[in-house]
């Protein structure tokens, strides 16, 4: 990765440059001085910038936003740290990043969102905590979330551990009116999943490994929903990953609840086959599922019904990976290859338009938490991804720049990578 | 004769014809078993670990005595699951032990993969001695030659295989065994004991004993674990006996006799009763003598050319 601190001008010639606000896509020269966007049209005289990129064939498209990433800092810095992750993030084009409380201490309280936004205010990539739903994570007290709204925190959530208790839940649903900010539960009902490892279906069968069904998934969503809708109160769904998930979100949005949803790369590009390599990398919570789920979430994502894609990027350290499966750690990383995984599995397969994937990484997530996404206008802060949409590539450990290697995508072939960006006032490229 | 596998990590994959040659090396070495000097030198040596990270008895015994039959060294690790601490890389423990140069390993876990992983992380031959709830491939084989042996052929035998099938590796590896071999496999146990759709393993269910005691020409009884009680899969003991027990008094009402078959170690008066799993229909114990010779099958055919 190299990075090059732009002091005056840079000039990008002959992008396509990909406009979500607006709908298009045009082929323009653009200039960027001071940070900022001071020209969008064709044939700007190469005489105006120092810096001249040749961005023939690429396209450039506003920053990436996820929302839904764990940065492990503070509390466990062996496997990611606020700096690793923020390298990860520009690797994967991203340069707003939102950041999941299961820390130690956990985010919430005031003071660990402030380490947060401390820790990484020299980052090119803006980095949002999401403040726990309760003390410490445990499903007991609540946060204090108005405050903690005030001092950052742009959602709420316990990732990883389910809030159990309804009446926690109708609380936190409550406090969302007070916040504006979503809540987001991590829906897997303990005692349907039990003691699983993976999906519960014919390949777990197969596998005799201990099963989680999508019913504990789904249960979960239904009654937060349920909840949601009877206090009007503002509910995100996080890592959907089974089609009556997708179809429960659908009534409810369809039935006016305030309801938005998130989608990860694995969900839509891997199925519980993986599991047949018995392979650690392939155990995430929520497990990947069946075919007819992972189709079910690309219609999601299609339709309007999911709302963004996420990574979900969970670093763990490689001992936690290399054990057995019982043991070993839930989660893959995911930032370096979300955008790569998207154009293979939804774009060159023709299920989405690059326009739809680029708004679900873009102003769709920005809307969710309510986060200022640049658009691509003169005088607009300059905050760019450049991306080629045809190029085939095979990702390696070498394309890792997370201090985490749990991916079960190493050695897979992709097509389509992000290239470069420009963020706050620095070109990068790879 | 060679094996198209190179590990016997389950019988999912195996083919009839590798299966055949198994069971036709393992009715050789059952004759080396009656000979009153029962060592051959056909292993020696060759070092065998066997890794036992469960507890076992009689899969431990039985694989020992086919190494030591077959003369080669061996030395045996055993640790029970609460040793191997949280974190503790599996990894890291395998490969201490594999820097001591091993060339056969046999391995028990309680967690299905666990011995795939091993056989990444190894040079050896890799052979599994029963992962958690996936497979245990060495007890299909030893049930399927006890089968030939008593019935002449498996190919269209009707099979039963009565109790918790979602919680058994015998299970899930006599499925893939029998199925392979071309037998008819019905399952037959109450519903919270069978895993999700289990009839896409070409196998059919039933939850009525006396159907699946109509139905067979063998019946395989699993050992009900009493923790299952504790855990609300049945209500209790007392009434899965008197629902799925095999008892005299259903024996009797079948016009043909049909042979007894249990993995072991049986739990007397609940999945069957005492005087049926020791009559003469029963061959329990010609299980265990068969285990001692299909280890010693696998053993040879796998590491003899080493």
């Amino acid at each position: 990765m190299e990075k090059k601190a732009i002091k005056t001008a840079i000039l990008f010639k002959g992008a396509q440059i990909v406009d979500p606000f607006n709908d298009r896509i045009i082929e323009a020269d653009l200039l960027v001085e001071n940070g900022k966007i001071k020209k969008i049209k064709k044939a700007i005289p190469e005489s105006e910038s120092k810096e001249v990129v040749n961005l023939k064939g690429f396209h450039i498209t506003p920053g990436f936003i996820d929302l839904h990433v764990h940065f492990r800092e503070p509390g466990y810095e062996n496997s990611e740290t606020i700096e690793t992750g923020c390298r990860a993030a520009l690797a994967g084009g991203f340069t707003q990043v939102c950041c999941m409380p299961n820390t130690k201490p956990a985010i919430d309280n005031r003071e660990t969102v402030r380490f947060i936004f401390e820790k990484s205010e020299d980052e090119l990539v803006n980095v949002y905590p999401i403040a726990a739903i309760s003390k410490d994570r445990k499903g007991e007290e609540l946060t204090e979330m108005a405050e903690l709204a005030d001092a950052g925190a742009v959602a709420f959530s316990d990732d990883g551990s389910p809030v159990v208790n309804g009446q926690m839940m109708r609380n936190a649903l409550e406090y969302s009116k007070i916040t504006g900010r979503p809540v987001i539960n991590h829906a897997e009902d303990p005692s349907l999943k039990a003691d699983g490892l993976m999906n519960e279906g014919r390949v777990s069968t197969q596998l005799g490994i201990p099963g989680n069904p999508p019913i504990a998934e789904e249960i979960m969503i239904a009654r937060d929903l349920i909840i949601a809708e009877f206090v009007n109160g503002r509910i995100h769904i996080p890592h959907v990953s089974t089609a009556g998930s997708v179809e429960l979100i659908r009534r409810a949005k369809a039935k006016g609840i305030a309801v938005t949803a998130e989608a990860t790369p694995h969900h839509f590009s891997l199925t519980d086959e993986y599991m047949r390599s018995f392979d650690a990398n392939g155990k995430v919570a929520p497990p990947l599922r069946t075919e007819k789920d992972r189709q079910a979430i690309i219609e999601g994502l299609k339709d309007g019904t999911i709302d963004a894609i996420v990574t979900d990027h969970a670093p763990h350290v490689i001992d936690t990976k290399e054990t057995s499966l019982d043991l070993a750690s839930f989660g893959m990383i995911g930032l370096e290859t979300a955008f790569s995984l998207a154009m293979t599995h939804l774009v060159h397969t023709g299920k989405l338009t690059l326009m739809e994937l680029i708004k679900l990484l873009t102003i769709k997530p920005a809307k969710v938490m309510n986060l200022h996404l640049p658009p691509l206008k003169v005088g607009e802060v300059a905050n760019l991804t450049i991306i080629n949409t045809r190029e085939w590539w095979v990702f390696g450990r070498q394309n890792i720049y997370s201090k985490s290697f749990n991916s079960p995508f190493i050695g897979n072939e992709f097509n389509g990578r992000v290239k470069g960006l420009y963020a706050k006032g620095h070109y990068i490229t790879f | 004769m060679n094996l198209r596998i190179k590990h016997l990590l389950g019988l999912e994959n195996v083919s009839r014809e590798d299966i055949n040659t198994i069971l036709d090396t393992a009715f050789s070495f059952r004759e080396v078993l009656d000979r009153p000097i029962k060592k051959v030198p056909t292993l020696k040596g060759v070092t065998v670990a066997n890794l036992f990270f469960e507890n076992s008895t009689r899969t431990r015994i039985s694989f020992e005595l086919a190494e030591k039959r077959l003369s080669a060294d061996t030395v045996n690790f055993s640790a029970s699951g609460s040793s191997l601490a949280k974190g503790e890389s599996l990894r890291d423990t395998i490969q201490n032990l594999f820097a001591m140069k091993m060339d056969v390993v046999v391995m028990r876990h309680p967690t299905p993969g666990s011995v795939k992983l091993l056989s990444r992380f190894v040079d050896a031959v890799v052979i599994n001695a029963g992962d958690g709830t996936h497979e245990h491939p060495t007890q299909a084989l030893l049930d399927i030659m006890s089968m030939k042996e008593k019935l002449g052929s498996i190919e269209g035998l009707n099979v039963a295989i009565i109790g918790d099938i979602r919680h058994s590796r015998v299970a899930l590896s006599n499925i893939y065994g029998l199925k392979t071999m071309g037998a008819n496999v019905l399952l037959c146990g109450p519903p919270t004991f069978m895993p999700y759709d289990v009839e896409s393993l070409g196998v059919k269910v039933t939850y009525d004993l006396d159907e699946a005691l109509a139905f067979a020409d063998v019946i395989n009884v699993l050992r009900i674990q009493r923790e299952r009680q504790g855990k609300g899969l049945i209500p209790s003991m007392r009434e899965y006996r008197n629902v799925y027990g095999v008892t005299q008094q259903r024996l009797s009402k079948l016009k043909r006799p049909i042979t007894i078959m249990h993995p072991g170690p049986i739990n007397r008066g609940v999945e069957i009763d005492t005087d049926m799993a020791d009559s003469e229909h029963s061959i329990i114990l010609h299980q265990v003598l068969n285990g001692v010779a299909v280890r010693m099958s696998i053993l040879y055919l796998l590491a003899g050319g080493r």
